[in-house]
């Protein structure tokens, strides 16, 4: 890591701010610009949007820029790429593949999504069964893959497949990058209780994707999404807010502003919640320092799983505050969204959306497996499916 | 002891409505309903309201009515809280007809109980039992309406409105020919629970009971709407509970049915222990209702507070461990979620319960 302190973090954004106003500099012209000069993550690789700098500088780098008024690169809309695809592709990406994709995925010209549930596979991913067979320097693919958010804007996906049925299913699993535009990918939408359809079935018939679009080895693919899936995790409950930051704050707010609404059941309620946020808010920070001096621990499971309890309690908590407005919705349309809108929508949208946050990204039943057994070391239940060849197990 | 047992009549009742539901309101015609032009089944609503005469089940014969008696009303509930059928039951044949009944009115009511009329009581969805008349809508000396009210159940399709207004002489209940309205649907969170907003200008209405009356007539209908949406609330749990187990046994993953772990058995015996709490709640308000036992206020207190979460807490259950499909518009489980939070709101939350309990059962605040 280079010792690169907070102070030299803010002279390289005053050079990129100099050399490209964001006033009159185009938004992706200057996102392109931020990339190559290390400041769009800066904890990456130099050359690679990054300058090995310890990541909490990340946070020095943000605040310049919005001081300045500098575009952000919709990290919401790109949540995906930015949190499961790019460090997956960091770790285990050749050269030339780290060169082809970080860029267009940071600056938000490629959206990414994730092609691993199934089915028949969705906290067992490991028993997914989407076929990939070799075919000189290229791989035919064949499955169907379901869930799949944002796969409607994405080019690339992430891909988890089966090269091969006859082991454990650990052990025959390969993990591709799929180009979304290639002939045989179809994206079907699916339509959520919420009324959008902001993810996907995806139908993978006959797609041939090149043996250089592969990440890590033939039948390393578990090992590949592990790291996806950690990251993931904390992408999903790891973020830096400020205190009273995304729904906590809108809920206070709404108290604040209309005392006809208050009792002292939601008062207690809404306080306990309150405190619930700032101790997940710290938890986070903690989350981050740890990171910044390691590698994504069993920790991020844990704050993804509180992360989801607080917003559903909040979500909840805010329909009954919302009085006879709590029964009523914004809009049933469906619509094909590209990212998760929680506050921009009314509380009805933010309560139904909420309950997939226990689902998305592992449910909270199989976060607490991995908890039980990963950190606090508990015995797993006694498994059936170790060691029988994935094409022999029951389902 | 009250009766908190269902009994043979009671029994044969639920199969029959039961039979109708399964037949006439499946998911997928309850889902394609909703986003039709016509959200309510008002051919159902005839074959189970005048058919078989259950819009008067509790209303007197002599008024057009069974002669029933709100546990059978409860029974009819139940059921329609485990098919979440669209149909303005709890508007007409629970609320305004209770309202009607209270009010002492020969007119209406055996046109509500005989189906031939739907009404709607204009309260907000939400207004507890206790929660004092309210002064939105205004009467001038010729009963003439005018104001309006937000958020009322089934007055879209109603034919009639049962409204509290105040006027020159105080507080009063008036029925208004649906002609007389404006009625705005809204966007309901509940997708088979329509709610619309209704304004008076200077409508002309018909004075069902003057200010002597019209309090405790709308309390008593309150309390019996609170007291049978709480057997609608099981209704709701129960079909999440039967329909979390069915799948959790038949969904496999790890190489075996994820309803063999532990973390989740348990979580569903929870479930039913709530479950069989709460119905006997929900019994015993039914029961006190029927028989105008003194106790009714702490009775519907104890099953609104207790089945509206029990309700919640089963379908919030239920599209968690039905894990990704559960969040799908395909599968059933969202209608049952959007009726068990709409109806923690409606007459009364768990918390504005509790609190009225505290008053009754002289527990006073801190
Ligand atoms: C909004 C949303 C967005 C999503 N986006 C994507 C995406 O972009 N890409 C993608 O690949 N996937 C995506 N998913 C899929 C998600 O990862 C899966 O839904 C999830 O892993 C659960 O799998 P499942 O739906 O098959 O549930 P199942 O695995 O069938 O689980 C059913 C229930 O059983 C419980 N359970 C299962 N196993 C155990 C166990 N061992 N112990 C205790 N309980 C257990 C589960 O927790 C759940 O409650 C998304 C899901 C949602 C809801």
């Amino acid at each position: 890591m280079s010792t690169l302190t907070a102070d030299d973090l803010r002279a390289r954004v005053g050079e990129l701010l100099a050399a490209h106003p964001p006033a009159s500099t185009d938004r992706l012209e200057f996102l392109r610009a931020r990339f190559d000069a290390g400041l769009a993550w800066v904890h990456y690789p130099a050359g690679l949007g990054g300058l090995d700098a310890p990541r909490e500088l990340q946070n020095v780098v943000e605040a310049e820029l919005a001081k300045a008024g500098a575009p952000d690169n919709n990290p919401r809309r790109i949540g995906i790429g930015l949190g499961m695809a790019a460090p997956t592709i960091l770790r285990f990406g050749t050269e030339e593949q780290k060169q082809r994709y970080l860029r267009p995925l940071w600056t938000g010209e490629e959206v990414w999504c994730q092609l691993f549930s199934e089915p028949g596979a969705g906290s067992d991913l490991a028993a997914l069964g989407t076929r990939a067979v070799r075919d000189g320097d290229e791989w035919v693919v064949n499955g169907q893959k379901v869930w799949t958010s944002v796969a409607h804007i994405a080019r690339f996906a992430i891909l988890v497949t089966r090269t091969n049925p006859d082991v454990p299913k650990h052990q025959g699993m390969t993990y591709f990058i799929c180009d979304m535009t290639d002939p045989g990918v179809e994206v079907r939408p699916l339509r959520q209780l919420t009324g959008e359809a902001e993810f996907n079935e995806v139908f993978l018939s006959g797609v041939r994707i090149p043996d250089a679009n592969r990440l890590g080895a033939v039948g390393e693919g578990w090992k590949v999404a592990q790291t996806t899936l950690m990251n993931e995790r904390v992408a999903i409950g790891g973020n830096a807010i400020p205190r009273e930051g995304g729904l906590i704050g809108m809920v206070s707010q709404t108290w604040r502003d209309r005392p006809e609404l208050r009792t002292p059941e939601l008062h207690d309620r809404l306080l306990k919640l309150w405190v619930q946020a700032e101790a997940a808010r710290l938890a986070g920070t903690r989350l981050r320092q740890q990171l910044a001096v390691g590698a994504p621990g069993p920790e991020g499971s844990a704050m993804k799983l509180a992360f989801a309890n607080l917003q559903q309690a909040l979500t909840g908590l805010e329909i009954e505050l919302s009085g006879e407005d709590g029964l009523r919705y914004d809009d049933w349309t469906l619509r094909r969204p590209e990212k998760v809108d929680m506050l921009g929508r009314g509380p009805g949208y933010r309560y139904l959306r909420a309950k997939g946050n226990s689902i998305e990204g592992g449910t909270s039943e199989v976060l607490r497996n991995i908890i039980s057994e990963r950190v606090l070391g508990l015995p797993s239940e006694p498994r059936v499916d170790k060691d029988v060849a994935w094409k022999d197990l029951p389902r | 002891m009250s009766d908190l047992l269902y009994s043979e009549v009671e029994e044969d009742l639920r199969a029959s409505v039961r039979d109708l539901l399964t037949d006439r309101a499946g998911f997928t015609s309850v889902l394609a309903r909703t986003e039709s032009a016509e959200p309510y089944d008002l051919k159902l609503w005839r074959t189970l309201a005048a058919d078989l005469g259950l819009a008067g089940l509790a209303v007197p014969e002599e008024m057009g009515g069974q002669g029933a008696s709100y546990r059978e009303v409860a029974v009819v509930l139940e059921e329609l809280g485990r098919s979440v059928a669209p149909v303005p039951f709890l508007g007409s044949a629970v609320l305004a007809t209770a309202a009607l009944l209270a009010a002492g009115d020969t007119e209406l009511l055996p046109r509500l109980a005989g189906g031939e009329l739907i009404g709607a009581l204009a309260v907000p969805l939400t207004t507890a039992p206790d929660a004092g008349f309210p002064d939105g809508v205004s009467a001038n000396t010729e009963g003439a309406l005018s104001g309006s009210v937000r958020t009322v159940a089934d007055a879209s399709v109603a034919d009639v409105l049962i409204v509290p207004a105040v006027g020159p002489d105080g507080p009063g209940l008036y029925a208004v020919e649906k002609a007389g309205a404006t009625v705005t649907e809204v966007v309901s969170l509940d997708l088979t629970r329509r709610l619309a907003d209704v304004s008076f200008d200077n409508a002309s209405s018909r004075l069902l009971t003057g200010p002597s009356g019209a309090e405790p007539a709308l309390r008593q209908a309150l309390l019996v709407g609170a007291g049978l949406l709480a057997s609608e609330q099981v209704g709701v749990a129960q079909w999440c509970l039967d329909e979390t187990v069915a799948y959790l046994k038949q969904r496999y993953q790890f190489g075996r049915p994820v309803g063999s772990f532990q973390a989740l058995k348990h979580r569903l015996a929870d479930l039913y222990l709530e479950i069989v709490s709460a119905r006997a709640t929900a019994r015993y308000a039914a029961d006190t209702l029927a028989t105008g036992d003194s106790d009714v206020p702490v009775a519907v207190a104890v099953a609104q507070s207790t089945c509206s979460a029990v309700a919640l807490h089963t379908a919030e259950e239920s599209v968690q461990l039905h894990g990704g499909i559960g969040m799908t518009w395909e599968h059933p489980a969202h209608l049952y979620l959007k009726r068990a939070k709409s109806s923690e709101l409606a007459l009364g939350t768990p918390g504005r319960h509790r609190a009225a309990l505290a008053g009754l059962v002289n527990l006073p605040p801190a």
